[in-house]
């Protein structure tokens, strides 16, 4: 004896009739829409690193590693994406990268402002938190057919994908750092008569930068484990070596995009971990963050971190 | 002189119908039933005050007794649930965001108990951080920030962040970050609270002589009595919500309101509330000139005296005792000047009683002047020690009717 011999309730067609007779036939022109900045963003990346030649990207890199991660991070930067490039994997890494930053891009884009609104009004953080947790539990592949069929196949509907799986990170992270900005301090910056726009930008943007950049770099390492699942509609890249071996069951290629993902996620990881530790010497803008980024003179990796 | 700040029937209720409470508080139910009845939190009770021009108002209570809450309702930080703070005539509980934010940014700035500077901004950008809300360019922020972390002795740390200095320094850049602005208020929420007492000492003595030259309207709120008495030229005690006893540090130390207030008052150095105007007796004296030896004796009688001073037209030329006196009649045919000790001691009258120790110890009475070097007064050592053991009897060997008018000489200037 249980309810289901009484009553069936057909989910499942009520979520067919939804998506298939309502939501697709009426709403797919806005869906197509969506994606046009996102692959002029994904457009616009990829073709610039698939121009920049390998030696002066991974010189780049490695510099830009030096600067903020210091000498461990520099050389291995060097010795991985040489590896990359002699397993012959560098144009599918170069996708990959174009693919993670425009996800990453849009996700800050998205996830900052969703953020700092939350932290504002109890009432949005309210109705915010439940969806973040449905987005972060929910299998990726239950939306990877509805996305499909509003948005096709391609590379943009898997950066959409990647996107919703890799937002919730910074929206909770700039929430919590927004809120977790000193009371006195507010009260404060509050007292001289700041307006709302003064005082997040003055006091709370800048405090709560370590704890948005530690959401940053969740959002980047989660959308760097979509790459696979992204594939599966289309998306091209080192995920697309995955599945192309999985699929042939061809082991050695199918380990060695598994490898370019890893090294690269390395890479990434450890250089945007050393930008958000920077702010625990001291808290600098983010401009001045960018600045001592493409400052030319190299400066020891001490000296960096004490000077800024 | 007009009043800067005027805070009339201001209550403070924390909970979901402040309104009910207020009216249950205006039919006499006290604090501790409200919250048990009602569930809301009485912050401030039926407070009101008036702060004159340059002068400084110390609110002092025990935590928890609403004082920082009143504190905060008078720059808005806090909407009170009733009642009406006025600034120039400008209500701040019930003006608009936009009057509040230029009330804010140009007549009144605050300086917080744990200092609240920015981490991330230099001392010069914290100092400068009012004029920078208020979009002073870059060339006068930087200008104005310098000449406040001047006036409070930093500007040799311009360039370096909060973190790098001590604490008695950072409550400086908070200091200069509220005068820089060059508000006619200044909000002082325990500032000084969590300064060890050497710097904290220090502070105090630092904040009395900036307010000399700076002239703001200052409300100061402590914990620590003797910081109140210290500072205050009114000082208002509070407990539970509400003034208990608002007066000068005289009044309130020599005429506690109840036994709250009077216990509180037990504690403290009585030597530094008192000045030597209240012991003085009237400048009774005799003319070097005019007077002999036997009628200064006949006036010692009159006035029930031991000593007197000798004025020499309007000098002071010195001190007779009755006792070099009547050697004198003996030796040298009654002779003023032979029996005059040159070497008296001598006060101003605004000298607290601590500096009279000393003085005190010679055993004669002690010459209160003033700046032209005038008799105004003489203090015999007995009401010293009398005044300080704050016992009102005893105090009857001196001439009871001087003591009430002294201290209303000291308070009018003042407060005026």
């Amino acid at each position: 004896m249980s309810p289901s011999d009484f009553l069936m309730i057909p989910f499942s067609d009520w979520v067919n009739i939804l998506v298939r007779e309502w939501i697709v036939p009426n709403f797919r022109p806005f869906f197509r829409a969506l994606q046009v900045p996102v692959s002029s963003v994904l457009n616009w990346l990829d073709a610039f690193f698939n121009f920049v030649p390998m030696v002066a990207f991974t010189a780049v890199l490695a510099l830009i590693a030096y600067k903020t991660a210091g000498r461990g991070v520099a050389i291995f930067t060097l010795v991985a994406l040489c590896f990359i490039d002699m397993i012959g994997l560098w144009p599918e890494t170069m996708t990959t990268l174009s693919m993670i930053l425009t996800s990453v891009f849009f996700c800050v884009v998205i996830g900052v402002p969703v953020g700092i609104l939350a932290a504002r009004s109890d009432r949005l953080w309210k109705i915010t938190r439940p969806v973040l947790d449905i987005m972060q539990t929910i299998p990726s592949f239950v939306y990877l057919v509805p996305i499909v069929m509003l948005f096709g196949v391609g590379m943009a509907p898997g950066i959409i994908a990647t996107i919703i799986f890799a937002l919730p990170p910074i929206i909770r992270l700039t929430n919590l750092g927004i809120r977790n900005v000193r009371g006195d301090l507010i009260e404060a910056a509050e007292a001289f008569g700041s307006t709302p726009w003064q005082m997040l930008w003055e006091v709370q943007f800048p405090l709560a930068l370590r704890t948005i950049m530690a959401g940053l770099n969740q959002t980047l390492m989660l959308a760097l484990s979509m790459v696979v699942i992204a594939a599966l509609i289309g998306a091209g890249g080192l995920g697309l070596t995955v599945y192309t071996g999985l699929g042939r069951l061809d082991v050695g290629g199918a380990t060695a995009g598994g490898v370019g993902i890893v090294l690269l996620a390395i890479i990434l990881d450890r250089i945007t971990q050393a930008l958000g530790e920077q702010q625990q010497v001291k808290t600098v803008s983010l401009r001045q963050t960018f600045a001592s980024l493409f400052r030319l003179r190299a400066a020891p990796a001490g000296e960096t971190r004490s000077a800024g | 002189m007009k009043a800067k700040l005027k805070v009339e029937n201001v209550f403070k209720i924390f909970g979901d119908a402040p309104q009910d409470a207020v009216e249950r508080l205006k039919r006499g139910e006290d604090k501790k039933t409200i919250l048990e009845q009602t569930g809301q939190t009485v912050g401030v009770q039926d407070v009101s005050f008036e702060v004159p021009e340059a002068s400084i108002f110390v609110v002092m209570g025990l935590s928890g007794s609403g004082k920082s809450t009143l504190v905060r309702m008078l720059n808005g930080l806090i909407k009170p649930s009733s009642g009406s703070i006025l600034i120039d005539g400008d209500d701040v509980a019930s003006c608009s965001a936009e009057t509040l934010r230029n009330i804010r940014r140009n007549k009144i700035a605050m300086v917080f108990q744990h200092f609240a500077l920015f981490p991330h901004k230099s001392v010069l950008e914290n100092a400068a951080y009012g004029l920078k809300v208020k979009g002073v360019s870059a060339a006068e922020r930087r200008k104005r920030g310098l000449e406040a972390l001047e006036r409070v002795g930093l500007d040799g740390y311009a360039e370096s962040l909060p973190s790098a200095l001590s604490g008695g320094m950072q409550q400086r850049v908070g200091l200069a970050r509220g005068l820089a602005t060059e508000p006619q208020i200044l909000l002082m929420d325990e500032p000084f609270g969590a300064l060890d007492p050497l710097i904290r000492r220090e502070m105090q003595d630092e904040l009395l002589a900036l307010q000399k030259s700076l002239r703001k309207t200052i409300i100061f709120i402590t914990h620590d009595l003797n910081e109140a008495l210290l500072l205050g030229d009114r000082i208002a005690i509070m407990k539970d919500g509400r003034f208990v006893q608002v007066g000068t540090a005289q009044e309130i130390v020599a005429n506690p309101a109840d036994d709250y207030v009077a216990a509180f008052v037990a504690d403290i150095d009585r030597g530094r509330v008192f000045t030597a105007e209240t012991v003085a007796n009237a400048p009774e004296s005799v003319q070097l000139a005019t007077d002999t030896a036997e009628t200064a004796m006949q006036s010692m009688e009159d006035l029930n005296r031991n000593a007197l001073y000798v004025l020499d037209g309007e000098e002071i030329a010195g001190v007779v005792t009755y006792q070099d006196l009547s050697t004198a009649v003996r030796e040298n045919n009654g002779d003023l000047a032979s029996a005059l000790i040159t070497d008296f001691p001598s006060v101003e009258g605004d000298a607290h009683l601590n500096t009279l120790y000393g003085p005190a110890s010679a055993g004669l009475p002690i010459a209160v002047t003033d700046e032209t070097n005038r008799l105004v007064g003489v203090v015999e050592p007995e009401a010293v020690f009398a005044q300080l053991s704050g016992d009102e009897t005893s105090q009857g060997e001196t001439p009871a009717d001087t003591a009430p008018v002294a201290p209303a000489r000291t308070v009018a200037p003042e407060t005026a």
